[in-house]
C-alpha cells in the first residue's frame, strides 16, 4: 500500500523543485501584482489603501498613458513587420549551401547574442547627431543630418531601427530552418507543373512556412510589447514622451515615482494585451496553419 | 508521340561519374522499367529525362526535339514521385488544378478535366480533402491524377509503389498496367524491385554502377541474360553462378574459350532426374529447406560452392545428401568479365571442376 502511494507521489516529488521556482517567481508575482493594482501604496509605508478600480480609471483617462499605448503599438507593428519581411527575404537568399552563405548566416546572427545594453550604447554613439557614424554616412550622400534619438519625430523610428537590426539574425535563422523543412520534391513537382517562381513562393512556400511565420510574429510581438532596455539606456522615454512605452512607463511609476498600485494596474493592462496575443496565436495555430 | 532518346549521357556529381556514356532509346508507348540496385543511377537517369537534373554530357531527345536546357515544365512530361510530393496546403482538387492554371487552361475546361480524372482514379468523394487526411493509396492516386490531367507525352514514375504496403502495392501494380494500356502513353518507371519490373514492364533496362547491363523484354532477360549481373538480378532466388576455372576449352577453330563460370536457374535443377536426361550432375548436402507451399527452396552445399534449387508442387525432400541434375541446355556460360558466352554447349563432362576435362561438342560464335 505504501509503495503504491509512493509510486503516485514520486513524479510530483521530482518536479516539485521546478514547480516551487515557477510558483515563487512567476505565479505568485502575477497574483500579487493584480492584488496591488487595487491599492494605493508607495512601497515603504506599512499601510496599503484600498482604492478599488481607481487606478484603472486614472490610467485610462491619462493622456500620457494613451500616448504610451500608441507608441508601443506603433513600435511593435513596425518592428514586427519590418523584422519579419526583411528576415524572410534574407532567409530565402541564404537558404543554400556554401561557405559564403554559412558565413553570412553566422554574421547576421551575431547581434542576437550581444547584450542589449552593449547594443544600446553602441547605437547611441552611432546615432549621435554631432559625431555619429550614421550622420557621417548620410553626409557622404549629401543629405542633411538627422537628429535621431534627440528629436520626437525620429526617436521612435531610431529605436525601431535598432530592434530590427537585432531581431533579424534570430528570425532569419528560424526562417531558414522552416524553409529547409519543406521537402525539395514539392518544388520539383511545382517545376514540372510549370509554376513560376513568384507563384511557387505565394502558393507553396508561404503557406508551408505559415507555422514558422505565425510563431515568429507572435513571439516578436510579445517581445516588442515588453521593450525596455533600449529605451531605458538610449532615450529614457523622451524626448517629450515620444519613446515612452508600456514597460518603461510601468518602471517609471513603480520604481521612480513609487506609485506601485498605479504601476501594477498598468502591468495588468500589459498582461491582458500579451494574454490576448497568446490566445490569438494558439487559435491560429490550431485552425489556419495546420498541415502535414 | 513520346519517344525518348538518350545519346551519350554522362553525369558527374562532383568528381564521381554516376552515369557513364549512356545510350538508350525508349519506344513510344512502351512501359519501360529502369531497374537496378540503389545507387545504380536509375533515378538520376529518370530525373535527367524530367529535367530536374542536368546531364554533364550528352543529349536527351523527346520525339524530334533536343530538350537539353529545356525546363521541366516545358518538356511535356509528368512525374509521380516516390513520396508523392503533393502540395500539403492544398486540397485534392487544388493539387490537380495547380498545373492546369499554370498552363492557362480555362476554368470551364479545368473543371471538366478534373472531374473526369477524379472518376478515373476514384477520388470524386475526396476532392475537398487535404493530402494529410488521405491514406497512402489515395495519395498515390492524387499524384497519378495530377500527372494524368496534364495529358503528357511521357509519364515518369520514380518508385511510386515503394511506400505502400504489400497488398496495396499489388493492386496498384495492376491498376498502373491497365492505366498504361488505356492511355497508350510512354511510361518510364524506376524501381529496385525486380518482381515489379518483370510484372509491369514490356521493356526492362537493367542498370548497375551507371551502366546499362541489358535492355530487353522481360522474357528475353529471363531466358537470355547478357551477363552475370543481369542473370542474377532477375529471378527469385537468383541464378546460381558457380566457378569453373578448370574449364579451359579448345574451340572448334582451335582458339580457347575463356569460361570462367557457369550458371543455372534454381528452378531448372532437378532432384531424382530420370537417367534419360543428359545433364550436369552435382552432389551436395542440403543446408536449409524453405517451404512456401506450392514451391520449395533448398540451399545446397557442393564442392563447387553453394547453390539453390527450387521445386514446384513436389513434397519437401528430407534427404541430406542429394544429387542434382541440371540439363545441359539449361546451363549458361560466362567469361572472366562476367559476359555471357552464347552458343557454347558442353556435353559428357561428368562433373565440371574434376580432373577429367569435359569435352566440347559444339561451338558457335563467341559472345
Amino acid at each position: 500500500m505504501t509503495s503504491r502511494l509512493w509510486e503516485k507521489l514520486k513524479p510530483y516529488g521530482m518536479i516539485s523543485p521546478s514547480l516551487a521556482v515557477f510558483g515563487i517567481f512567476f505565479i505568485y508575482p502575477i497574483f500579487y501584482m493584480i492584488y496591488l493594482s487595487f491599492f494605493d501604496w508607495n512601497f515603504v509605508s506599512p499601510t496599503k489603501n484600498y482604492v478599488g478600480l481607481q487606478n484603472f480609471t486614472d490610467l485610462l483617462s491619462d493622456k500620457e498613458f494613451m500616448q504610451v499605448l500608441l507608441n508601443t503599438t506603433i513600435y511593435t507593428f513596425a518592428t514586427v513587420s519590418l523584422t519579419l519581411s526583411i528576415s524572410l527575404a534574407i532567409a530565402l537568399w541564404l537558404n543554400r549551401s556554401g561557405l559564403f552563405y554559412g558565413f553570412v548566416q553566422g554574421a547576421i546572427f551575431s547581434p542576437h547574442i550581444i547584450s542589449l545594453v552593449s547594443i544600446s550604447l553602441l547605437w547611441s554613439w552611432l546615432m549621435d547627431p554631432e559625431y555619429g557614424l550614421l550622420n557621417w554616412v548620410i553626409g557622404l550622400f549629401g543629405l542633411s543630418p538627422l537628429q535621431w534619438l534627440s528629436h520626437p519625430d525620429t526617436s521612435l523610428m531610431s529605436l525601431i531601427l535598432v530592434a530590427v537590426w537585432k531581431g533579424i539574425g534570430f528570425n532569419t535563422l528560424v526562417f531558414i530552418a522552416g524553409l529547409q523543412s519543406i521537402p525539395p520534391s514539392i518544388y520539383e513537382a511545382a517545376a514540372l507543373d510549370r509554376s513560376k517562381r513568384w507563384r511557387t513562393f505565394r502558393k507553396l512556400t508561404l503557406p508551408m512556412l505559415s507555422p514558422t511565420l505565425f510563431f515568429l510574429a507572435i513571439m516578436s510581438m510579445i517581445g516588442s510589447f515588453q521593450v525596455f532596455e533600449t529605451i531605458a539606456i538610449m532615450t529614457q522615454g523622451g524626448p517629450v514622451n515620444s519613446t515612452n512605452t508600456l514597460v518603461y512607463y510601468i518602471y517609471e511609476y513603480g520604481f521612480r515615482f513609487f506609485k506601485i498600485g498605479y504601476a501594477s494596474a498598468a502591468g495588468v493592462m500589459l498582461l491582458i494585451i500579451v494574454g490576448v496575443l497568446t490566445i490569438i496565436y494558439f487559435r491560429m495555430l490550431s485552425k489556419r496553419v495546420h498541415y502535414r | 508521340m513520346g519517344r525518348i532518346e538518350l545519346k551519350g549521357i554522362s553525369k558527374f556529381f562532383k568528381d564521381e561519374e554516376v552515369i557513364k556514356n549512356l545510350d538508350l532509346t525508349i519506344r513510344d508507348g512502351s512501359f519501360t522499367v529502369l531497374v537496378g540496385p540503389s545507387g545504380c543511377g536509375k533515378s538520376t537517369t529518370l530525373r535527367m529525362i524530367a529535367g530536374l537534373d542536368e546531364q554533364t554530357k550528352g543529349e536527351i531527345w523527346i520525339d524530334d526535339k533536343c530538350v537539353n536546357g529545356v525546363p521541366p515544365g516545358d518538356r511535356d512530361v509528368a512525374m509521380v514521385f516516390q513520396n508523392y510530393a503533393l502540395y500539403p496546403t492544398m486540397n485534392v482538387y487544388d493539387n490537380i488544378e495547380f498545373g492546369l492554371i499554370n498552363r492557362k487552361v480555362p476554368k470551364k475546361e479545368r473543371e471538366k478535366l478534373i472531374k473526369d480524372i477524379a472518376e478515373i482514379v476514384g477520388l470524386s468523394d475526396y476532392m475537398k480533402k487535404k493530402p494529410e487526411m488521405l491514406s497512402g493509396g489515395q495519395r498515390q492516386r492524387v499524384a497519378l491524377a495530377r500527372a494524368m490531367v496534364k495529358k503528357p507525352q511521357v509519364f515518369i514514375l520514380d518508385e511510386p509503389l515503394s511506400n505502400l504496403d504489400a497488398k496495396l502495392r499489388h493492386q496498384m501494380r495492376t491498376e498502373l498496367i491497365q492505366l498504361h494500356e488505356r492511355l497508350g502513353t510512354t511510361f518510364v518507371y524506376v524501381t529496385h524491385d525486380q518482381v515489379e519490373a518483370m510484372s509491369m514492364g514490356d521493356e526492362i533496362v537493367i542498370m548497375n554502377k551507371g551502366v546499362i547491363q541489358q535492355a530487353a523484354s522481360p522474357m528475353t532477360l529471363y531466358n537470355d541474360p547478357a551477363n552475370v549481373f543481369a542473370a542474377q538480378f532477375i529471378g527469385t532466388p537468383a541464378m546460381n553462378i558457380l566457378p569453373s576455372q578448370e574449364l579451359q576449352l579448345p574451340s572448334a577453330q582451335g582458339k580457347r574459350h575463356d569460361i570462367a563460370s557457369f550458371g543455372f536457374r534454381p528452378e531448372h535443377a532437378l532432384f531424382h532426374a530420370p537417367a534419360a536426361i543428359e545433364g550436369l550432375r552435382l552432389d551436395g548436402m542440403v543446408l536449409t529447406r524453405e517451404s512456401l507451399g506450392a514451391e520449395n527452396i533448398y540451399q545446397i552445399q557442393s564442392s563447387l560452392g553453394m547453390f539453390s534449387v527450387k521445386t514446384f508442387l513436389e513434397p519437401l525432400t528430407s534427404d541430406t545428401l542429394v544429387t542434382v541434375t541440371v540439363p545441359y541446355e539449361r546451363l549458361y556460360y560466362f567469361n572472366s568479365e562476367g559476359q555471357r558466352l552464347r552458343q557454347v554447349e558442353v556435353r559428357r563432362g561428368e562433373e565440371i571442376g574434376t580432373a577429367q576435362a569435359p569435352e566440347l561438342v559444339s561451338v558457335g560464335g563467341g559472345l
